[in-house]
């Protein structure tokens, strides 16, 4: 059989699968680690302007006058711009989806124009010769402000008793509502009945490298270069062209290293676009880096969430019914262009999704505050779902009396179900929750796990082990964001180009953010061809260069970008035994490309190098047939269509100890077994993983975005803001269920996001399992000693 | 943010120093543990630093009749490697192991976590637990200060302009322990106790519970660890902090304290 020439994953054959499952280091790893990178503030041009923003101090205000004079006269200053002045070059934007039905959010500008809307919004902008120098100049900047009545509280928003925009009539951005229809009776009836309210707190993405944009206008070309750490660079082509008003082929994005993302880099931020804006109306380039202090006030936060959940049951034990009210809090303003509509809506889209119950209502309400907007960020509204259906499947299996790991084998959807309607309305292709679930049991020695808790707590020793089945969305089509009307493209390509030596050249419109999408595109793409990795060169990141696509984010790079790879690859190879067939006068069936030579199909005796074909193909075509072109340049794309999502599932396990005394929760090991399809490299799905679990655990632990009663951030920096850290984090186990999505070659689903989902249902419900001899329970993340305290009334 | 811009002079020696302490808006650098994240959030915008670390006279740990005498440059690294903290002040050994991080470790300092006195911070609580002297330099001589008169309120010392805090001796006491409730290690602790205990009984201070270091006077002196328990509420006012109550804090200040019981109290 040849290289490839079927699908990875059709059933019954044996493929050679070259690189793929194969842990190859990524490519771009040396240059990093010798200091190589390019990351925005590497970057050197000459007449460089920087810029410094002069933010709100309040989280509600009117700008009653701003006095630039002082600021004007400082060193090296080039401009001091207010919002007006900013959107002559800048229009406004609206972030609403057409299929969010109802969604609305007021116009934003670039630059705040008289109204202040959360401490941190930009007011006005400093360009300067450095950076220095324009942060000395804002703080010369005099404003008037004229305080206006905050809101900060979800529930005070929802009673609206103060409207932030009048002009909308109510705080209420976003409401959707769900119903089965039935879900009344299957709870009248039931034996068991379970309800809790979980609370979920602000939090935000901490990117090793803060936000950056370096914008450079060429009037004499009506042109704007940006170098921008974005996940998206087709996605701000769009949106620079719009609106600057500057062609879309005029305008050009390109992406260098980006320090990690974590969705934190793939909205539209307005000090971004301001900084766009003024490199247009100053005719120079231009650059911001956001510094660690005004990350925390203007890169998007995620969650802040309040969901009561309740749960019906049979007394055998079966789920009947899952009812829930969700609000969610998302600051002022939707976000631009994916909208602050669908955190919310993928917690009702998920909620109980692992399990085989057929009713199923949901209420969920996104409100306006004055606080930081909030956005798509790592496993957006995953964590939200997956917790609390998790924590009220814990509280069930208590009241039952039921080993939680039994409760949910008995409640799982059967693997062999698929393809399969959740009463929410998605659809799933195939998962494998009780292959998952026998794993991690295994995995981890539940039963002789539970053994030792017993034993431990005869001790006062207060272990707890927590489970938290899941199901992810992966690789979306266009009902993501799409058919919604947002100009974000579902579909990736890829370029491939055999170069004279016998070298192959990649460009792929999924970018690199750290987590090595580059590397697995060399293993694809060399696997697809028949070369050695070490013969792959991949470009990506810049708009003028690879084919259209939609980047990162939703867990989508892999099995989107990846299978355009796959395609191009295999269609250069198909091209490439054209060459080959024409050079050697054979019949091209009876040939194959491995180990960077063209080789007998049957015999794999050696036929002709790469670099010979390369060779005879650029430099001397006049030696083959004339009626014969070679092309060894092929353009594939893919969009998955069959399915709106591409679901993936798992489950992981959290074994922790809590001092009842103290409150502190020590983690003592993590295992995540999941289903991500064909697995492309497995030391970097792990590492996707272990990291996205270690935010999991941020969340149920660390980290919250602590606003007081006026609306101020109250622990915007490292020292108060608590991110996860090594010493704290346990050792995580990582272990693999592979089903291939059939509805691509390749096979593979994501993986980016699931440890963020999976991880805080798992520490949560591992907390409540020590806890309960105690008669305590946590439902507010983080879960902090304090908390833990309470809940045991150690303390009021 | 970047820091305001700011002259800056290393000193030869203590005389320079002096000299250069007069200037207007001057602040001493030693490590920088904590002055230099200051200057880069501009919450500090000093006109003229006086880098210290050059000067011979503020190094050094020296055995004393009694005690050590540990010079102000010191750094934390340098005093967890020393055989003579180990015998004689074991408790600084202890605290220094949950100040930050290694990276931080190598260049903080002894005189540079006094002079600041943070009082989340565990030398000034150490001193005050083990009687330290404070060790202060001027144009004219020196000036020692006890510990328990030293840290005067929130950041505040008992250090004069003109002054520069020299060393801080502390008397031999082996007996020690140094506890930290920190929810990630090297942060700041939320509670910490630092105790030690001889011949002439227990010295219990906390950290991270008011304005200074915090000498627990009554709950030292208690005869068993319920009366200490009792007592430790009318020592302790505990602030609120960010993540804990007051109610908290103290609740944790006796969870510190049932653990360090036993070691503090057993006989001589």
């Amino acid at each position: 059989m040849g290289k490839a020439e079927l699908p990875l994953h059709a059933p019954g054959t044996k493929v050679d699968r070259g690189y793929i499952g194969e842990s190859v280091p990524r490519p771009g790893l040396q240059r990093l680690l010798q200091g190589r990178g390019a990351f925005i503030d590497d970057l050197r041009f000459p007449r460089l302007a920087h810029v410094a923003f002069f933010r709100s101090p309040y989280a509600h205000a009117l700008v009653k006058k701003l006095d630039f004079k002082a600021a004007l006269r400082a060193p090296g200053v080039i401009a001091v711009l207010d919002g007006r002045a900013v959107a002559e070059y800048c229009t406004p934007w609206v972030a609403v989806l057409a299929h969010l039905k109802g969604i609305k959010s007021p116009p934003q500008h670039a630059i705040a124009i008289e109204r202040a809307c959360w401490q941190g919004e930009a007011v006005a902008a400093v360009v300067a010769e450095s950076r220095s120098q324009a942060e000395d100049a804002v703080a010369l900047i005099e404003a008037e402000w004229k305080e206006l009545p905050v809101v900060v509280d979800m529930d005070d928003a929802l009673a609206g008793r103060n409207v932030i925009h009048p002009d909308l009539g109510d705080n209420i951005c976003f409401k959707r509502e769900h119903d089965t229809g039935g879900v009344d009776d299957a709870f009248s009836s039931a034996v068991v009945v379970v309800e809790e309210t979980f609370h979920f707190g602000r939090h935000t993405g901490v990117c090793l490298e803060g936000r950056a944009i370096l914008a450079d206008y060429n009037a004499g070309e009506h042109s704007l270069t940006v170098y921008h750490a974005t996940q998206a660079p087709h996605m701000m082509q769009d949106i620079f062209s719009r609106h600057l008003n500057i062609p879309e082929a005029n305008v050009r994005v390109i992406t260098k290293d980006v320090g990690g993302s974590f969705g934190i880099k793939v909205h539209v931020y307005p000090d971004e676009m301001a900084t766009a804006a003024i490199s247009v109306m100053l005719r120079r380039p231009v650059k911001f880096v956001a510094d660690r202090l005004e990350s925390f006030l203007s890169d998007i936060h995620a969650r802040e969430h309040k969901a009561k959940v309740r749960l019906a049951c049979s007394k055998e034990g079966d789920i009947l019914a899952f009812d829930l009210d969700d609000v969610t809090a998302i600051g002022p303003y939707s976000v631009y262009p994916r909208t602050s509509g669908i955190e919310g809506n993928q917690v009702v889209n998920l909620t109980g999704g692992p399990y085989k119950h057929q009713k199923y209502r949901a209420k969920m309400h996104v409100v306006f505050t004055n606080k930081n907007v909030t956005c798509q960020y790592r496993a957006v509204g995953h964590p939200i779902a997956v917790a609390l259906t998790e924590g009220i499947v814990d509280i069930a299996a208590q009241k039952l009396g039921m080993d939680p790991a039994e409760f949910r084998r008995r409640n799982l959807i059967a693997d062999d179900a698929y393809p399969y309607t959740f009463p929410s309305g998605i659809k799933f292709e195939k998962l494998s929750h009780h292959k998952t679930l026998d794993l991690l049991l295994q995995k981890m020695d539940y039963k002789a796990l539970r053994a030792e808790q017993a034993e431990l707590r005869k001790q006062k020793i207060y272990r707890g082990i927590g489970l938290a089945s899941m199901i992810e969305v992966t690789n979306p089509s266009p009902a993501f964001y799409g058919v919604g009307g947002a100009r974000i493209s579902a579909q990736d390509g890829a370029t491939l180009r055999l170069e004279p030596t016998g070298m192959l050249t990649v460009m792929c419109s999924v970018t690199e953010q750290g987590q090595g999408t580059e590397a697995i595109f060399a293993q694809i793409a060399a696997s697809a061809v028949g070369v050695s990795l070490a013969k792959v060169k991949v470009i990506t990141g810049d708009t003028g260069i690879t084919p259209y696509g939609g980047g990162t984010w939703a867990s989508r790079g892999a099995g989107i970008g990846g299978e355009a790879v796959l395609l191009a690859g295999r269609a250069l190879r198909s091209n490439m035994l054209d060459v080959a067939a024409a050079m050697l006068k054979m019949d091209k069936a009876e040939l194959d490309i491995a180990g960077n030579a063209v080789v007998h199909k049957l015999t794999t005796e050696k036929k002709l190098e790469l670099a010979e074909l390369g060779r005879v193909a650029y430099f001397r075509p006049d030696t083959l047939p004339l009626d014969f072109q070679s092309e060894l340049t092929v353009t594939r794309h893919y969009t998955p269509r069959q399915y709106g999502f591409t679901f993936t599932n798992g489950i992981q396990a959290s074994l922790l100890e809590v001092d009842p005394d103290s409150g502190f929760v020590k983690l003592l090991k993590h295992w995540c077994v999941e289903d991500s399809g064909t697995v492309i490299n497995p030391m970097l799905v792990d590492e996707q993983l272990r990291g996205g679990v270690v935010q999991g655990i941020g969340a149920a632990l660390f980290e919250e975005c602590i606003y007081g009663p006026d609306g101020q951030l109250l622990n915007g920096s490292m020292a108060d803001y608590l991110v996860p850290m090594a010493g704290e984090m346990p050792d995580i186990v990582c272990a693999h269920v592979e089903t291939p999505t059939m509805q691509s070659q390749l096979g593979a689903k994501g993986v980016g996001e699931a440890g963020t989902a999976g991880a805080p249902g798992a520490i949560m419900n591992a907390i409540n399992d020590a806890l309960a001899p105690l008669g305590a329970r946590v439902t507010r993340m983080p879960f902090t000693p304090e908390r833990i305290l309470k809940a045991l009334k150690k303390v009021d | 943010m970047k820091a305001p811009s700011f002259a800056y002079a290393k000193a030869k020696s203590l005389a320079e120093a002096f000299e250069l302490i007069e200037r207007p808006g001057a602040r001493i650098l030693a490590g920088g543990q904590s002055l230099i994240p200051s200057l880069n959030m501009r919450l500090a915008s000093p006109e003229l630093l006086i880098d210290i670390t050059g000067l011979k006279d503020l190094q050094g740990i020296d055995r004393r009749p009694g005690g050590l005498r540990i010079g102000a440059l010191v750094t934390h690294a340098q005093l967890q490697r020393s055989d003579a903290v180990d015998q004689h002040a074991p408790l600084l050994l202890q605290a220094a192991a949950h100040i930050a991080h290694p990276a931080i470790r190598n260049r903080g300092t002894m005189g540079g976590s006094l002079a600041l006195a943070d009082p989340a911070a565990e030398y000034p609580a150490c001193a005050l637990a083990l009687n330290a002297t404070i060790v202060l330099v001027h144009r004219r001589g020196e000036r020692r200060v006890p510990a328990a008169k030293f840290f005067k309120g929130l950041f505040e010392t008992d250090i004069r302009p003109g002054e520069i805090l020299a060393a801080a001796e502390f008397p031999k006491v082996e007996r020690s322990v140094f506890l930290e409730l920190a929810r990630r290690h090297g942060d700041y602790a939320i509670v910490g106790l630092a105790g030690v205990a001889d011949a002439s009984g227990r010295r219990i201070a906390y950290l991270g519970v008011g304005a200074t270091p915090v000498f627990a006077e009554q709950a030292s002196r208690a005869v068993s660890l319920n009366a200490a328990l009792e007592l430790l509420g009318r020592d302790l006012q505990p602030q609120a902090d960010l993540y804990n109550s007051s109610a908290t804090k103290l609740h944790l200040a006796k969870v510190l304290l049932s653990r360090a019981w036993t070691t503090l109290s057993k006989p001589h």
